[in-house]
């Protein structure tokens, strides 16, 4: 399929790359990660996904499942399906009790998926087992409330054992980041923080210093769902970031229609799309409909960002 | 005495600029909260150091809220316990009958100084809501408060209260409809309107500098029991209790206390119906340490770090989490966290009902009801101090109802 965005070859595991397309005609990228400022930066599959992205021109559409809704194997074929229909990175939400940056889409999904009785060890035995027929590498979508009771370098071993590549922890911010910041480097997991449209100018550094495999960029001052409008000031927001870090940039919260992808993709490296999913995937009892739906949305949205770089 | 704690010498020096009681607090929400937080930790900073800032709040406390509260002997409950001699500290005779006023006049003065136009809180009880929406008619803030749809039904005259002070009250329909989910909410409204909005946490929970400063407003309570005991009996009491939801009469009580080594401090959190899982919410005495509402404290929550279901009788300690400074005190061992379970505590309210001519809070009922056990083991001649937390008019209704009468309102 000739739209695909950053769809290669290959499959992950260990969130290392076993076999993929060739990156070696991109030696520009390869000068950008050696001098970035930071001396030891972890190098995922995330970072691998985005050089060939760089190198062939392309955006990086990245879906948000909620794992374990309406259960782990429709999760994992959500997955398959997000993959071969030419997503470049996977998000994988691992559902929490009180998710306090939601809004009502994945909260009621995380309800669900919990009332369902997922637990953590099931969604990485569902990953671990799913990873090998994904062509796109996955991060995981986490509380930090979670990641501090396993035990933050647990949480990174069993992550990285069933096959994810990098975690996204909406509640931790720089300041606390530490211990698992270095964890992360130490075991090339990416650490994706993310900025707001709250967040000093001067902090958006910080906060890029602190990121690895990309940075996630909150296009609203408000929780995740569906949005007609976006604010007026992002496209300004994203370009002010874009000069100074090379680290992707990627824009989530609030991304519904075609329409705002075509307006965001020329200025991020990648697009994150939740809740519009997640209420597809829900919406319909019969799991095949649902799927369809989300692969009906998700075609449409690969096609707008394609048309739009 | 100012309102504030400035250079209260036996007070201890935590939390540290990081937020953090030893281990405990800090700081885990989404980085949209982060300016907001900033600012509000500089603002109260400088608030405190603001003669005029004291002043006012000063003045509001004394002819607003009829501060000090007074200091009572409890002789007849006294004897029932036959042992020392109960006191209480009257919260319940402030207007708007509990301690939480003492934090909203605070946090309202302070949402003022950072020109923020719009205030929302979340309740369990009610009590926090009321004294938010109070605050709030009286400086003429528009006010949203967010209650757990449970909470909404057994606390009815508290909703009809702050509705008829002119808040919009918003029942949560999500987890399990109390005051965990009702924070839940206010945050998600915070994240959306922070940069007009101040979110008046109603206890010593949350994100830094939440817990610092509701204990700072609520150490009122304390400063006035230490000295009152002082005048009274010209000795301060050999134990102090209070109950423990959150944390902020607890924290408001024993804060001035703390370096004082020969006051026994003891918390009462809600032993529910057993120490069985699901049954209770009492984190300090059976729950672990954890993040939770954005700071790290003991809280209830399963192996995989989802939140545990609670149980109380009461709605204002129906919650699964606890200050970060309770969860030092307990660790550090100056302060001893017991629990206290429902029945106890309803037989409690209806003692104290008929005993003192007093009807206190069901959430307040718990500590009494440890008070009088603790008091029972101890001489005549020494002194139990108990945080009489609130009144209890708001529990009327959901008594009868739990005793098969007919709702009285
Ligand atoms: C009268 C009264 N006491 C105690 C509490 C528990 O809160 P905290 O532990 O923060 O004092 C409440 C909460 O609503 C209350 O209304």
């Amino acid at each position: 399929m000739q739209s695909f965005v950053g769809q290669v070859e290959g499959h992950y595991r260990d969130g290392v790359r076993l076999s993929s397309a060739s990156f070696s005609q991109t030696p520009s990228f390869s000068l950008i990660i050696l001098t970035h400022p930071q001396s030891k930066l972890p190098m995922s599959a995330i970072d691998d996904r985005f050089s060939e992205l760089r190198a062939q021109n392309r955006k990086a559409f990245i879906p948000f499942v909620t794992a374990g809704d309406p259960n782990l194997e429709v999760t994992a074929r959500a997955l398959k399906l997000l993959s071969a229909s030419g997503c470049a990175i996977g998000e994988v939400g691992i559902p929490y009790s009180d998710p306090i940056a939601d809004g009502p889409v994945i909260q009621a999904s995380y309800t669900r998926a919990l009332d369902a009785g997922t637990k953590l060890h099931d969604i990485f035995a569902m990953v671990a087992k799913t990873i090998p027929e994904l062509s796109m590498p996955l991060v995981s979508m986490v509380s930090y409330s979670i990641i501090q009771r396993i035990g933050a370098e647990a949480y990174l071993q069993q992550a990285k054992a069933a096959g994810f590549s990098g975690a996204i922890v909406p509640d931790l911010l720089v300041e606390e980041a530490g211990s698992l910041r270095s964890l992360c480097r130490q075991h090339d997991f990416s650490l994706i923080h993310l900025v707001t449209p709250t967040t000093p100018r001067e902090r958006m550094l910080r906060i890029a210093e602190s990121s690895s495999g990309f940075i996630y960029f909150v296009s609203v001052t408000g929780i995740t769902g569906e949005r007609n409008e976006l604010p007026s000031d992002l496209l300004d927001q994203v370009a002010w970031l874009r000069e100074r870090t090379e680290l992707p940039i990627c824009i989530g919260f609030g991304i519904s229609t075609p329409e705002h992808v075509r307006r965001l993709a020329p200025v991020a490296d990648g697009l994150i799309v939740g809740s519009a999913i997640v209420r597809r995937l829900s919406e319909n009892q019969d799991a095949d409909r649902a799927l369809a739906n989300v692969e009906a949305l998700v075609r449409e949205m690969i096609d707008a960002m394609m048309a739009a770089c | 005495m100012s309102a504030v704690d400035q250079h209260n010498p036996s007070a201890s020096h935590l939390p540290d600029k990081h937020g953090r009681f030893g281990d405990f607090g800090g700081r885990f929400v989404p980085e949209t909260l982060t300016r907001a937080l900033d600012e509000l930790e500089s603002e109260y900073e400088s608030a405190k150091k603001d003669p005029d800032f004291q002043r006012q709040l000063d003045e509001l406390l004394k002819s607003f809220v009829g501060r000090p509260s007074p200091i009572y002997h409890a002789k007849r409950l006294s004897e029932k316990a036959g042992g020392a001699q109960i006191w209480f500290k009257r919260e319940d005779l402030n207007h708007t009958g509990a301690h939480k006023i003492n934090n909203t006049l605070g946090q309202a003065l302070l949402t003022i100084r950072m020109g923020k136009q719009r205030v929302i809180a979340e309740t369990g009880a009610g009590q926090h809501g009321v004294a938010t929406a109070t605050a709030c008619a009286h400086f003429g803030l528009p006010c949203v408060v967010y209650m757990g749809a449970e909470d909404v039904r057994r606390q009815k005259p508290n909703v009809f209260s702050m509705k008829l002070m002119g808040a919009e009250v918003c029942p949560v329909t999500s987890g399990s409809k109390t005051l965990r989910d009702a924070v839940n909410e206010a945050m998600r409204d915070w994240m959306a309107s922070v940069e007009n909005t101040h979110y008046i946490i109603g206890s010593v929970i949350g994100p830094h500098p939440f817990p610092m400063m509701v204990r700072d407003f609520q150490s009122v309570i304390g400063r006035e029991a230490r000295q009152q005991c002082l005048d009274v009996m010209q000795r301060l009491p050999d134990t102090v209790v209070a109950c423990v939801g959150g944390g902020s009469n607890a924290a408001g009580m024993f804060y001035p206390f703390i370096e004082d080594s020969e006051v026994e401090l003891v918390g009462v959190e809600a032993g529910g119906l057993s120490s069985a899982p699901g049954q209770n919410a009492s984190p300090l005495t059976h729950g672990m340490p954890g993040v939770l509402h954005g700071s790290y404290s003991y809280v209830l929550q399963d192996e995989d770090g989802q939140t545990a279901p609670v149980h109380s009788v009461s709605a204002g300690l129906d919650y699964p989490g606890v200050g970060p400074e309770h969860s030092y005190w307990k660790d550090s061992g100056r302060v001893r966290y017991t629990e206290c379970q429902d029945g106890q505590a309803l037989e409690m309210f209806d003692t104290v009902a008929r005993t003192e001519g007093i009807l206190p809070a069901l959430e307040t009922s718990h500590a009494i009801a440890k008070a009088m056990e603790i008091a029972g083991e101890m001489d005549s001649h020494q002194v139990v101090l108990v945080c009489l937390s609130g009144r209890g008019d708001k529990d009327a209704a959901e008594i009868a109802r739990l005793k098969g009468l007919e709702d009285p309102t």
